[in-house]
């Protein structure tokens, strides 16, 4: 461990070239945390099968490219594949939960999230998986530091995603009824909202956030049916972090998280890298409400 | 239920269970995996049912005991009996500790922040456990072998974790019948209120927690020499197994109660040697499924439907609590 601090001290470069790495991973970290905030802000459902979400947009992006779709245009197949598939879990499962306390609404989701695990283990086999893209690399700085050009298409689609989604939330009628649905649900329900549409299109619409997240996860690492549970981990800690209703923040959380996590599995050794995102995690929920205590108040 | 009843019932249920590993030898470990269930549900519907703060990361206790046993074992260098004995009592003690360590930061948490800290606690414990090299890291950990030419190994850890089981039990029927208990539920019921009632509430969930990890504790050491194989995140913080079905069979049971846990234990066992035997391959969908089911539709558990329907057998006795 001291030796890596040493190493990264001597070559500056070194940390710039794993920081701007971390950067490009974070960035699918937020696309996911912006489908966790939705969901969480406007159902007041923490939903744990989000990382199985982006498994199975991984799993549908790598099924599109065995029809010869170019791996580029896989994104808005997942995405769009994923939507239906949320839509329909909504339909089935989630729509029984909405109401109900935060306990039930986690074991749920957590059954979910197992099955989904297994019934893509049995349907795409439990191999580690990765989609090519044939993209190139970009050496910067005379080759210090190396950022393959996927992770840079990673990038600009989540911040693209981030402002389309922001704009789809301020302008779109369905947006402004998710918000009006989220501020307050009973005065949305007066005012002629259909309330339990707004909440399946919330659920889609977070699947497909994760589902293009998925197939940028194939395309710039692997994949593998068991996954998820990291993802989720990784949304839920940038949510924290960043509040419900900031698209800024969130992406500036997500980013930060992949860059730190980025440093952490160099400086700890990368078997302790998802160590330290769950301590991460504890660590800062615990600051948190520490501080919340001092007021007599504590997180909610 | 009359306590003549109830007493014949328990009776009944005692006679079975010591008879039960002479009658189907072949299932003794399962059987022993039964009792380990017992333990888990009951453990956790300490803090998850009577106190009201849902842990998904018991499992930490259940893991740290387990390597503490096995370390114990390994190093000192203890005949193996007494070995194990002094390696299940440190595991416990030591489980117990870290509970009031961790409790410090981890209780002050509420809701579904305590949920899912605790979650993120238990995987990290594994993820650690995976790469520490001094408790054989990623390839896991053998405690000492169980004597050669000794007989009746499957009947020792039998009767060990039943033995486990009934203190447990009986632990924590005794403790729900103290002020301390009703402290729990007061909790449970309305903290802000317990605190402004004069309850030290911080230092009652500290307890409480310890008073739990300190079976999982030694739960897992004797579960860590019962398989004979220590694997990091498959046994000793198999938090999407073991953590999982501990919260699942106190729902299941219904949670709060002092039987629920038990019945819920038995019931999710045998469905799950069901599942694992004929649904090979789909036993996760299976047990997702029932996941999804039993929360959403039964959220009161066996227990619980039962005392809404036929209050007047299975309904609390105020004699009980007193």
């Amino acid at each position: 461990m001291l030796d890596n601090l040493q190493l990264l001290f001597s070559y500056p470069v070194l940390g710039a070239d794993l920081i701007a790495n971390g950067l490009m991973i974070g960035s699918i970290f937020a696309l996911a945390a912006f489908g966790m905030a939705l969901v969480w802000g406007v159902l007041g459902i923490i939903n744990i099968a989000q990382g199985e979400f982006v498994m199975l947009g991984g799993f549908v992006a790598l099924t599109a490219a065995e029809f010869g779709v170019p791996p580029l245009a896989t994104i808005p197949i997942a995405a769009a594949g994923l939507f239906v598939i949320g839509w329909g879990l909504y339909r089935l499962v989630i729509f029984r939960i909405v109401d109900r306390d935060l306990f039930v609404s986690l074991l749920a989701t957590f059954g979910l999230s197992i099955v989904l695990q297994q019934l893509s283990n049995e349907v795409f086999g439990a191999d580690v998986q990765t989609l090519e893209t044939g993209l190139g690399t970009l050496y910067l700085l005379d080759g210090q530091i190396v950022l393959p050009e996927i992770k840079l298409v990673a990038f600009g689609t989540a911040l693209i995603v981030g402002l389309l989604l922001w704009a789809f939330l301020k302008r779109a009628r369905l947006g402004q009824a998710i918000r009006a649905t989220a501020q307050n649900a009973r005065a949305a329900r007066i005012l002629g909202i259909d309330t339990d549409r707004v909440y399946a299109a919330t659920f889609a619409l977070n699947a497909a956030l994760c589902g293009a997240a998925g197939s940028l996860v194939v395309m710039a690492w692997t994949i593998h049916p068991y996954i998820g549970l990291p993802y989720t981990v990784r949304s839920f800690l940038v949510v924290v972090v960043a509040g419900l209703g900031n698209i800024i923040a969130v992406i500036a959380a997500g980013l930060g998280l992949g860059a730190l996590e980025n440093l952490a599995g160099f400086i700890l050794g990368t078997e302790y890298q998802i160590a330290f995102v769950f301590v991460a995690m504890v660590v800062i929920l615990v600051v948190r409400n520490w501080v919340l205590r001092r007021k007599r108040e504590y997180l909610k | 239920m009359t306590s003549v009843q109830k007493y014949g019932l328990m009776g009944f249920g005692l006679v079975v269970s010591l008879g039960a590993p002479f009658l189907a030898p072949q299932f003794a470990t399962q059987l022993t995996m039964l009792w380990l269930m017992v333990v888990f549900a009951l453990t956790w519907d300490v803090l998850g049912g009577q106190m009201g703060y849902n842990s998904f990361g018991n499992i930490l206790f259940f893991g740290i005991g387990a390597y503490a046993c096995a370390i114990i074992q390994r190093d000192l260098g203890f005949d193996y009996f007494v070995g194990l004995a002094v390696g299940l009592g440190i595991a416990g003690v030591f489980s117990a500790l870290v509970a009031v360590v961790l409790g410090v930061g981890m209780l002050g948490l509420r809701g579904h922040y305590f949920a899912i800290g605790t979650l993120g606690l238990g995987i990290a414990a594994g993820e650690i456990a995976g790469g520490w090299d001094y408790v054989g890291a990623g390839s896991g950990m053998v405690p000492p072998l169980y004597p050669t030419g000794l007989e009746g190994r499957e009947f020792f850890f039998y009767f060990a974790m039943f033995a486990l089981a009934v203190i447990t039990f009986a632990a924590l029927r005794a403790l729900y019948q103290t002020r301390f208990g009703l402290a729990l539920n007061a909790i449970r019921d309305d903290e802000d209120k317990a605190e402004a009632m004069g309850l030290h509430t911080t230092q009652i969930k500290s307890v409480a927690w310890a008073v739990a990890a300190v079976f999982l504790g030694v739960a897992g050491g004797l579960t860590g020499n019962l398989l004979g194989f220590i694997d990091p995140r498959d046994i000793a913080f198999a938090g999407a197994t073991f953590g999982v079905w501990m919260v699942l069979m106190a729902v299941l049971g219904g949670k709060g109660t002092l039987w629920g846990p038990v019945i819920g234990a038995v019931v999710f066992h045998v469905t799950q040697e069901l599942f694992w035997t004929y649904l090979l391959g789909w036993q996760r969908v299976a047990l997702g499924l029932l996941i999804i089911a039993i929360v959403v539709f039964f959220p009161n558990g066996i227990l619980g439907t039962l005392r809404e329907r036929f209050p007047e057998w299975f309904g609390e006795r105020m004699e009980e609590r007193s």
